[in-house]
């Protein structure tokens, strides 16, 4: 039942985008298309749940053992852009389709403050605070994490879908590109506010 | 002279971050909830840029070309865990406000775009300009989304902490949505489009 609030907690009510605002510079820059979208969002939900994981645990095992926690921006901000690398040779090794198809997102990453954001917020338990009855292990954490990647990739794809509408459309000169955009962003947002006080 | 009075300017007006490059979207709207808190992040960030452009334009011969964004996060990680300590232990409470963003300066893209378009390639004086200039430019650009929103939302401007700030509006004015998320992206989009009006 937990993971159930969890899951709608992260998806919709505590949207990464429109309420916590992280991730926002992939969410305008890779938005005008569907299928780029989509692949930008399946990037994120792989390497943000297993950045989680890994940091998640250098956090409990190496960090607060020995009193570490003030070198967590930098180790984990490292361990991130290390991550992203490895996965990049691995995918191309192992699965050279699906790196075609995630490929060009992955340099990209590294700079997406969601997946430092998430780690953060997962490392210090501060995520759970949200949630009723949600508590700060391994296991709530990485779905946690998991269910905001896919937040992230429902926001991105519903704005995409909008966005093709609206480049057909005549946009006032001064409004057309970033502003229409964030205009659009803001209506997504509101909308996304009604669903606070689900859980 | 001029050189340097160009690269100042260049950060404040032609190529001010939030306007202009639109970069450093997520600190931006998360915490401009009013013009102080724009104005904490903004200076943040500020102390962060010019130190990480400074020393990275110090190092630039010695660091290898291959590893040179590596060694960039590392430098500019190390002043915003500096920013960290500092704020927790002076200005807790703004520290409180603004939470997670103060680590995610790491991430901001204009910190780290800065120092490979400017400083890799300019002196110690220059990229320390520079750093000045687009840092100031950011700030301000908190400062006013921060103003409009705080104004729309609760009728004030430069309300802090015990101080009230400057009542605009009569005190029964509230437009709470300025203040949340919805109200952040709305603010933004529409001052930007005033400066693309202004501009042409």
């Amino acid at each position: 039942m937990v993971y159930l609030l969890i899951i709608i907690s992260a998806i919709f009510v505590n949207n990464i985008v429109f309420s916590q605002f992280l991730g926002i510079c992939p969410f305008l820059g890779v938005s005008k298309k569907i299928d780029t979208a989509a692949g930008m969002g399946a990037a994120v939900t792989f390497v943000l749940t297993l950045a989680t994981v890994v940091t998640y645990l250098l956090q409990k095992y190496v960090l607060e053992p020995f009193e570490l926690t003030f070198l967590q921006t930098i180790l984990f901000i490292l361990v991130i852009a290390a991550l992203v690398q490895m996965i990049e040779i691995v995918l191309k090794k192992v699965s050279p389709s699906l790196y075609q198809a995630l490929g060009v997102f992955l340099p990209l990453i590294t700079t997406n403050c969601c997946i430092l954001g998430v780690a953060i917020l997962v490392g210090d338990g501060t995520w759970a605070g949200k949630i009723p009855g949600a508590e700060a292990n391994l296991l709530q954490g990485t779905v946690y994490a998991f269910a905001t990647a896919v937040g992230f990739a429902v926001a991105l794809i519903l704005f995409a879908g909008i966005r093709e509408q609206l480049s057909m459309n005549k946009v006032p000169k001064a409004m057309e590109g970033t502003p229409v955009a964030l205009l659009t962003a803001g209506l997504l947002a509101m909308a996304f506010m009604g669903f606070s006080g689900v859980v | 002279m001029s050189k340097a009075l160009n690269t100042f300017t260049n950060g404040l007006l032609k190529e001010n971050p939030t306007f202009g490059l639109v970069l450093g979207m997520c600190p931006t709207l998360a915490t401009t909830t009013s013009a102080v808190n724009g104005m904490s992040m903004g200076l943040a960030t500020m102390f962060v840029l010019i130190c990480s452009n400074v020393v990275i334009s110090m190092l630039r011969n010695l660091i290898p070309d291959k590893v040179h964004i590596p060694a960039y996060i590392v430098v500019i990680a190390s002043f915003v865990t500096m920013v960290q300590l500092l704020m927790q232990a002076y200005l807790p409470s703004i520290y409180e406000t603004l939470g997670l963003f103060i680590p995610l300066i790491v991430v901001n893209c204009i910190v780290l775009g800065r120092a490979e378009a400017f400083a890799a390639k300019n002196g110690v004086g220059l990229s320390a300009l520079d750093g000045i200039g687009m840092g100031l430019g950011f700030t301000l650009s908190l400062t006013v989304l921060g103003a409009v929103r705080e104004l729309l939302g609760s009728g004030m401007i430069f309300a802090a902490g015990d101080y009230a700030g400057l009542t605009i509006f009569p005190e029964d004015y509230k437009m709470l949505i300025f203040v949340l998320a919805p109200g952040a992206f709305i603010a933004l989009a529409y001052l930007m489009a005033l400066i693309n009006k202004l501009r042409k």
